[in-house]
């Protein structure tokens, strides 16, 4: 293709656009290791705002991620299933319960919120446990894990699969984990990363839900960002990063995989 | 139950071969598809539907009763907070399109070193924590920002606008790129590049075939895609909240009356009222663009 004024004003824009997005996280990631934002990076490297964010928020860190892993754990075990009824039973009692289970992404995070604590607020056992936090990430992950795995159903020829197998003499229970639950794995992967990163993430809603003792790691970053020295709040978010980047990757080589040949089909052209 | 089920497909299916005949779906019982549904909808309706009926009726117990609603339109503070939500993230939509439309257009349509890159940078931020949103506006603007260091180097002043409502407007733009643009790669990918070069054969302008052609084409995935993006920054809540702005979006203010002034009837009427306005905001486009009924979801079912 001819190279013209237009394709390299556009470069321009992307690249501009690009270096929006970037240079302040480069900037956050640096003076996490520097020694004093203030005088630059002259002042020389130093792990010790790393170590001291450990210090203090270690157990934020790891409350995230049990949370992420027991989130993933129940969006597992409602959203498979659901995602296999929605693409099995099409009808209006489905569409209509869809929208419902959708209702909670489309709703601020602080309406969500808002809507439990004062239906459970009251419960102190579970109101101050971190159960009321998975609550929460469950009610706004759940869609993402059941879009995922019923695109990947209904894109498989599940009515063949299930006759064949049961043919076979496979009963329900059968089928359904040795025939539907294999076959659905890309769909299952792409939810689990969704909901995983989802989770880890979440701030509106957790930070109404939590309790000085079920601090989370997005909550740990708004204090530290309110309450410590810049050095603090910007290794805290590199640390953040260092979590969040394999995710994100994954999800990535996950979504060129998917639509790979397609890709390779128009190149062609 | 399951050897129950296996019974009952066994007399459905006199013989292999009839099955291959009269393929029938291998179904399974009413029963089994609600024990399926259970645990969704324990969620959905514990923690959902009972909650939210809750915050409805939490409205009608304040002092001013399901008169609370009308507040939002009398009260000048809660007004003015609902305009300037409004006003914000119809900016922030609009500039983040346009934006996502000619760099997303620029990306499909051109292959070059360190295009992945270029496309992996701008969608990096899709998810990030708000908080974390805001400290990136911080970084660039803030007191020690990027641009308060170039602005101080090339003027002798620092340029310093990370806690007004330019701040907010950049971290909502921030959150918001990578958003339309994934969509607005989406729908470029799926472009007939016959139509435009039926167009340029006709004698169209440059122009004319970007406004004809590309423009009604890519239409579809902009209004999606801005639906998600106004939708988004109108329920943004921690950006607002890093930056401890003294602008009064609505998400802020619900907090603070809640938290700090206890009016919880408010508080609710507010979420109600924002909630409203995001779902029927999806909802509306969704049916317009004819996107619900190609959702994966229902898809080859």
């Amino acid at each position: 293709m001819r190279r013209t004024g237009i394709f390299y004003a556009q470069l321009g824009l992307t690249t501009l656009l690009c270096l929006f997005i970037v240079i302040p996280i480069v900037m956050s990631a640096l003076a996490g290791v520097t020694v004093n934002v203030f005088q630059g990076l002259s002042s020389g490297l130093t792990l010790r705002w790393i170590f001291e964010v450990w210090d203090l928020y270690a157990s934020s860190i790891f409350l995230s991620l049990w949370l992420a892993i027991a989130c993933l754990f129940v969006t597992l075990i409602a959203g498979v299933p659901l995602a296999y009824v929605l693409v099995r039973k099409p009808g209006r009692a489905t569409r209509l319960f869809e929208e419902l289970l959708t209702l909670p992404v489309a709703i601020p995070g602080l309406a969500l919120a808002l809507a439990l604590l004062i239906t459970y607020g009251g419960v102190s056992g579970y109101r101050s446990s971190w159960l009321f936090i998975l609550t929460g990430h469950v009610l706004f992950t759940l869609p993402f894990m059941v879009r995922s795995v019923a695109a990947v159903m209904s894109a498989m020829d599940m009515k063949t699969l299930e006759e064949g197998a049961a043919s076979l003499g496979a009963g329900f229970w059968r089928r359904f984990f040795t025939v539907i639950v294999p076959n659905a794995k890309p769909g299952i992967l792409a939810g689990a990363l969704m909901v995983v990163t989802l989770s880890v993430g979440e701030f509106n809603l957790t930070w109404m839900l939590h309790t000085p003792l079920t601090k989370t790691l997005p909550v740990g970053l708004a204090d530290a960002y309110a309450s410590m020295r810049l050095e603090i709040g910007s290794a805290y978010t590199l640390i953040f990063f260092v979590l969040i980047m394999p995710l994100l990757i994954a999800m990535q080589i996950l979504a060129n995989r998917g639509s790979k040949p397609a890709r390779a089909t128009a190149e062609d052209k | 139950m399951s050897i129950d089920l296996d019974l009952k497909e066994g007399r459905s299916r006199p013989s292999l071969l009839s099955s291959f005949i009269t393929p029938r779906a291998a179904a399974a019982s009413p029963a089994i598809l609600s024990i399926l549904l259970i645990p969704g909808l324990v969620i959905v309706a514990a923690f959902f539907l009972i909650p939210l009926a809750r915050v409805a009726f939490e409205v009608g117990n304040g002092p001013e009763g399901w008169g609370t609603y009308l507040l939002i339109l009398t009260n000048a503070r809660y007004l003015e907070s609902l305009i300037q939500t409004l006003a914000m993230s119809a900016g922030v939509t609009m500039m983040a399109l346009i934006l996502c439309a000619i760099v997303g257009l620029f990306l499909v349509r051109n292959r070059f070193a360190g295009r992945s890159i270029l496309i992996g940078t701008l969608t990096l931020p899709l998810s990030f924590p708000g908080t974390v949103v805001g400290f990136m506006v911080i970084m660039l603007a803030g007191r020690q920002g990027v641009i308060g260091g170039l602005t101080d180097a090339a003027f002798g002043s620092k340029l310093v606008f990370a806690y007004d409502i330019a701040g907010l407007f950049i971290g909502y733009l921030y959150f918001s790129i990578p958003r339309v643009i994934l969509a607005v790669m989406a729908s470029a990918e799926k472009l007939d590049l016959q139509l435009e070069e039926a167009a340029r054969s006709l004698g169209a302008s440059r122009f004319r075939v970007i406004c004809d052609v590309i423009l009604p084409g890519l239409m579809p995935g902009l209004i999606s895609s801005g639906a998600i993006c106004f939708a988004t920054a109108m329920g943004a809540f921690g950006t607002a909240f890093t930056l401890a702005t003294d602008i009064d979006v609505l998400p802020m203010v619900i907090y603070t009356e809640f938290t700090r002034n206890a009016n919880i009837p408010v508080a609710a009427a507010l979420s109600i009222v924002l909630g409203l306005i995001t779902w029927a905001c999806l909802a509306a486009v969704r049916s317009f663009t004819g996107e619900g009924k190609s959702l994966p979801v229902r898809g080859g079912a």
